[in-house]
């Protein structure tokens, strides 16, 4: 199946049966991954250049091993040491790339619908790894394959996102690609940090974070970003500890068994406990893992609807 | 200069066709034949519209608009008047900017200019500017444009100081701390991740404003009211008497927050463009005569400073050019608002609030009239704008009043009639 657009710009953008393609198309990756020889021709003679406006480990390194793994050129453009310093555009630097023939730019920006911006002026394909507080649609797809992994299917699974709701991408990719998927989302975190009409994305908005995690299948915490105390959305540390973490007694509300994820990087001890971070519940270092797979998946197929064009 | 128009349906004079023009007034009969008879072929011939409420960039953002190609623009529209707010560099905040501004408006514009002077000290919400001496050059209001006066302090100084000149106040009302975003705040803003402005921000103000109002019993007029909160109250106040009068715009009442979907820059706005339960509030408040005026907020920006990431993008949208159409097409049409009613929110409103003496058809106003096609559609091509920008979100509307003449002081400043 060819996936319908030349970008991947979000979860809003894709089918079910894109979403389907990519889990299945990342579990033959995955393969790849484990296996002894950690190198396909997939991408052989193409370039994929990542252009980071924001910091960022994982989703970087990701996209740089998959590249590299699948035979493509890769190369780096980041805030400090590029032009963008100077103070050139985010359009003139993406239109600088694009001309030296790259086939895919994998773009982060602090700016929401950064990537919707330049995608229709380019000839290469944008992927978005993460838009101000739009979407970040590749982590999606990897915490979609995580639990995929863990329980078979998407289909009627009750998945709990917890914490700072307002700002976070992650929170919004998850809800509307899980809902596509059949599966159900309720989020809770602290009001101040409660977008409004959240609910309007399919997601149920809960009280409490012991109402979003009862019998839920998966509970995910998000990163609090520790600089939001000084603009007053929650008052202290300890504060927002005992009220919105996921500690031992809140995940004993879950189903037994329940996986816990975290997109990352984890504030130990302010999100969740670090026993809660390392127990055998945690699959937060398989989510890296299936990163990995999951964007190797992408920019395959994102190359292979290039090459029928 | 002696004019005759023929085969118009005459605003306010039902079974007349025929108007006549001497010498920049509108006289019952000729002293002599005409120097030129012209055919509007059915078209409504209007008091000319007024504008009370635009930016022409004139001096200091020449490259947006200035005051040529704004009033040439504004006349496209069927605009006799208009009003600029001072937010220009430097700010009109003084009486020699004030007279270079009306002084070139005589020399080359196209349409009456009437400013509106700053009413603090460089916009700065700290000291009150000149308004006297403001006034003897031609200023009809005062206002901080895109600023709102914050302080309740310094709101009441500026009423009580501008009631001694008999100048209009006229008030942005979006409370500052709310107003931290981009967008209306509402699912979209949430789908879209986007930073939202609340209604509550404008609607804690325009509730500040009447209660200042009330207090003092002087006049307040709230500008480009977007919110069903904002409506109610100043319903309210209306019926208490209290001195307060509103406007809105186009955009208000045609489009929502869903066209900020896709991040189009051309939906953004200040106040954002907000809900279906605002916008058909909007209409109400029209149709019940809670909202006074239609006003354009006609901002042009250059492509550059639209052409970007949302949150980046310049605020506005222009207007001169659609205003008419729209209102005529989303609010006459579907029958919320009778033809003449349309007409008294684009001129006989605007002219009472700042006292300009038009607004009238009747023998003895100056000759400032406006004829539109009310039969037959139109694309609107922002393409063919007069004005510099192209900031529009209207582009490809099929519209109904176009502009077929527009006639300032006895002078054509539009036509097309052909």
């Amino acid at each position: 199946m060819k996936l319908r657009n030349k970008d991947l710009l979000g979860m809003k953008e894709l089918q079910p049966e894109e979403i389907a393609e990519i889990l299945k198309t990342a579990e033959l990756m995955k393969m790849v991954l484990k296996s002894g020889n950690k190198k396909t021709s997939h991408l052989q003679g193409k370039s994929i250049v990542t252009l980071f406006y924001e910091n960022s480990t994982r989703t970087r390194l990701s996209f740089e091993m998959a590249s590299k793994f699948m035979g493509a050129s890769s190369a780096n453009v980041s805030a400090s040491g590029s032009s963008i310093n100077k103070g050139e555009s985010l359009m003139d630097t993406a239109r600088t790339i694009d001309v030296m023939s790259t086939d895919i730019i994998v773009m982060r920006h602090s700016q929401s619908g950064a990537p919707h911006f330049i995608a229709p002026k380019l000839s290469a394909s944008i992927v978005n790894a993460g838009d101000g507080m739009n979407e970040h649609p590749t982590q999606a797809l990897l915490d979609m394959y995580t639990m995929k992994e863990k329980y078979g299917s998407l289909e009627g699974l009750e998945v709990a996102i917890c914490g700072d709701i307002y700002h976070s991408r992650v929170a919004r990719s998850n809800t509307i690609g899980l809902t596509k998927m059949g599966a159900r989302v309720r989020v809770a975190g602290p009001a101040t940090m409660m977008p409004v009409g959240m609910e309007k994305l399919g997601c149920t908005v809960c009280k409490t974070v012991a109402d979003a995690v009862d019998g839920a299948d998966v509970v995910m915490g998000l990163r609090l970003q520790l600089e939001r105390q000084t603009k007053s959305l929650f008052p202290s540390v300890p504060e927002y500890y005992k009220y919105y973490a996921i500690d031992q007694k809140i995940l004993s509300l879950a189903k037994p068994g329940a996986i816990v994820m975290h997109p990352g990087p984890c504030n130990h001890g302010v999100e969740m406990p670090t026993l809660i971070y390392d127990s055998p519940q945690s699959v937060i270092n398989e989510q890296v893992t299936n990163g990995v797979a999951v964007r190797m998946a992408v920019l395959y197929l994102l190359m292979t609807r290039r090459n029928q064009e | 200069m002696r004019i005759h128009l023929i085969n118009g349906q005459i605003m306010g004079a039902p079974g007349m066709s025929e108007l006549f023009i001497e010498d920049g007034f509108i006289v019952r009969t000729l002293s002599g034949p005409a120097d030129r008879t012209i055919d509007v072929k059915g078209g409504a011939v209007l008091p000319g519209l007024i504008d009370a409420h635009c930016h022409l960039r004139d001096p200091g953002f020449e490259y947006r608009e200035d005051i040529v190609s704004g009033t040439r623009s504004a006349a496209k529209g069927g605009f006799t008047s208009v009003c600029p707010m001072p937010n220009t560099r430097p700010v009109c905040d003084n009486a020699s900017v004030v007279r270079s501004i009306v002084t070139k408006a005589k020399n080359e514009g196209s349409a009456n200019v009437f400013p509106i002077g700053a009413a603090s000290k460089g916009l700065a919400g700290k000291e009150l500017a000149e308004f006297g001496l403001m006034k003897e050059e031609g200023i009809v209001a005062v206002s901080d444009d895109g600023r709102p006066i914050e302080t309740p302090d310094l709101l009441r100084k500026v009423m009580q100081y501008a009631s001694d000149f008999s100048l209009p106040v006229l008030n942005h009302c979006e409370e500052p701390s709310l107003s931290d975003g981009v967008m209306n705040e509402g699912a979209v803003s949430t789908e879209l991740g986007l930073r939202g402005i609340p209604t509550a921000a404008e609607d804690v103000m325009i509730s500040r404003d009447i209660i200042l109002a009330e207090y003092l019993n002087l006049p307040i007029h709230i500008c480009h009211v977007s919110t069903k909160g904002g409506v109610r109250m100043i319903r309210e106040a209306k019926a208490r008497g209290v001195k307060v009068t509103a406007e809105t715009c186009p955009h208000y009442f045609v489009l929502t927050e869903d066209a900020c979907l896709g991040f189009d820059t051309n939906a953004k706005m200040n106040p954002p463009l907000r809900m279906e339960e605002d916008r058909l509030a909007i209409i109400e408040g029209l149709a019940d005569k809670t909202l006074d005026l239609i006003v354009t907020d006609h901002a042009p920006h250059h492509e550059d400073e639209k052409d970007l990431e949302f949150s980046l993008a310049n605020n506005g949208i222009v207007g001169f050019e659609t205003a008419f159409a729209l209102s005529y097409t989303y609010l006459v049409r579907p029958g919320y608002l009778t033809l003449p009613d349309l007409t008294a929110c684009m001129s006989a409103n605007p002219s009472r609030l700042f006292g300009l003496g038009r607004g009238t058809l009747a023998a003895g106003a100056p000759a400032d009239i406006s004829v539109f096609d009310l039969d037959n559609s139109f694309t609107f091509d922002k393409n063919k704008m007069l004005s510099k920008a192209r900031n529009t979100p209207f582009h490809g509307y099929t519209l109904y009043g176009n502009t077929l003449l527009t006639i300032t002081g006895g002078k054509i400043t539009y036509e097309e009639l052909c």
